[in-house]
């Protein structure tokens, strides 16, 4: 599993990265209580908004941490957000992803450097 | 990491020992959550939340002209006003533009004991003192804190440590002796519970927060929690649901001009609020049950059924007491009919929504039984 910056995680099965929000994301949020996962077939560049999340107070993008197509979006989001506080590097991913260049990738914090990351945060 | 631009309140060491989040609102340092918004919500609705409101401003107004002096800042009528008793009213701009919202009692024989909204109490202590003259004088009581207690065990919590606080009404004040020391009460809130609120001396902030956070009935509640519970209350929040460009009647707070203030158009832009209010405002803040797709926040477009924008949400979000999502702005009046169907846009996409009454969720004031 990979890392990014703005706390999107990332994890690549053949060419097809799943991707949600961090545990950490997740906590700093809050209670999640709606999601908005986007469309299969849509194509994203790195960095682009791609998805929202809403906790009680406020809404926030979830940016794309690869460029690809999207093939599916978590519909199981739509009826039960708090997935993303209960599971969120598992049941809560958001999108899988059909990523263009796997070396995309390597740019992306692993575990470790992430969590060193958090902690100068 | 505190932001060492923001103010504290005699709480911060509180909060931050409950594992508080916090975050900057009105200038200060504030818990916005602790165990979490949903959760803090659900248990003010069914037990006691305990709230900092130590931000906010409080002052008194004293003086043989104290009362007709701050009458000509606001449309209540504080003449007639019954010792014990408190009204919520409006600081009007010349132009009847709502400066701010506020609460105003006769809580002791001494004048007005006043609170207004943390983000404009330098503005409004200023307008209060620059407005006032002869024997009136403003004191800020910047050695206070004010906590309130809400939800429908508050009585009970707070009738063990005072059998009297139980026989005030909805709206009654007074000054006593409450955990030893002198105290402002007041039987209000902005929850839509029953409960009080409470000015302490600062010093004794700490060991009256604790002593009431060791009944099991109460839990600390934040910032996040107060704006979700006062939404479902329908009562607006001044710098987003009301403001200086805003007036009485679009901001659908008309119970705040008493009959003698209208009878005698003597307060700060009568003329202006009368005429709104005799032809009809030009828009009215209105609550809204977004039916579908995702919440509808602050600054939200709304459009009427043919897609053609109206107005503006204020303030929105999800209602945890009814499960769906809810929003108060501004529409024409002839949108405002209970059951018109409007649309609010939420990132471009157009969601459908009704007009439906305010508050959402019934407010649960103790009303006294009135006598035989």
């Amino acid at each position: 599993m990979r890392f990014t910056k703005d706390h999107e995680w990332v994890r690549l099965e053949g060419d097809v990265a799943t991707v949600g929000i961090s545990k950490h994301a997740a906590e700093a949020l809050g209670d999640v209580v709606f999601v908005e996962t986007p469309e299969a077939g849509r194509s994203v560049s790195k960095g682009d908004s791609f998805a929202v999340v809403e906790s009680v107070k406020a809404a926030s993008d979830v940016y794309a941490p690869v460029a690809g197509e999207v093939v599916e979006g978590n519909a199981a989001l739509a009826n039960a957000p708090e997935t993303v506080n209960a599971d969120p590097e598992g049941e809560g991913w958001f999108a899988k992803i059909k990523v263009s260049d796997a070396s995309q990738l390597d740019e992306l914090m692993d575990r470790a450097a992430y969590d060193q990351y958090l902690a100068t945060l | 990491m505190t932001d060492q631009s923001l103010k504290t309140t005699p709480l911060n060491a509180a909060h931050r020992a409950l594992g508080a989040r916090m975050v900057g609102f009105g200038g200060y340092d504030m818990p916005v959550q602790y165990e979490g918004v949903l959760a803090e919500h659900r248990w003010t609705r069914e037990h006691a939340g305990l709230f900092d409101v130590s931000h906010m401003g409080q002052c008194k107004i004293t003086g043989a002209d104290a009362i007709a002096q701050f009458e000509r800042l606001v449309p209540g009528d504080y003449q007639i006003l019954k010792a014990g008793k408190q009204k919520y009213s409006l600081l009007l701009n010349a132009e009847g533009g709502i400066m701010d919202d506020l609460m105003a009692g006769k809580p002791d024989h001494d004048g007005l004991y006043v609170v207004v909204n943390a983000g404009n109490k330098d503005a409004d202590f200023a307008h209060l003192k620059a407005n006032i003259s002869g024997d009136a004088t403003l004191t800020i009581l910047d050695d206070r804190a004010l906590l309130a207690i809400q939800g429908p065990e508050a009585a009970e919590v707070m009738a063990a440590h005072e059998p009297v606080l139980a026989e005030f009404g909805f709206m009654d004040c007074a000054r006593l002796m409450l955990f030893g020391v002198d105290c402002y009460v007041s039987r209000s809130g902005y929850t839509g519970e029953d409960g009080y609120e409470i000015s302490v001396p600062a010093a004794d902030a700490e060991r009256i927060w604790n002593l009431l956070l060791s009944d099991a009935r109460v839990k600390p509640i934040g910032l996040g929690a107060r704006d979700s519970l006062r939404l479902e209350a329908g009562l607006p929040l001044h710098g987003h649901d009301i403001d200086a460009s805003t007036d009485p009647v679009e901001g659908a707070l008309t119970f705040a001009l008493s009959k003698s203030r209208k009878e005698r158009a003597d307060f700060p832009g009568a003329d202006r609020i009368l005429k709104a209010q005799a032809d009809g405002p030009g828009r009215v803040r209105v609550g809204l049950h977004v039916k579908e797709g995702a919440p509808a926040r602050e600054g939200a477009e709304i459009a009427d059924a043919e897609g053609k924008v109206v107005g503006k949400v204020t303030s929105g979000g999800p209602s945890p007491t009814l499960g769906k999502n809810i929003a108060m702005g501004y529409v024409p009046p002839a949108m405002a009919e209970l059951g018109t169907e409007l649309k609010v846009i939420v990132r471009g996409k157009a969601a459908a929504a009704e007009v439906v009454a305010l508050p959402f969720v019934a407010s649960r004031y103790y009303r006294k039984p009135k006598a035989a």
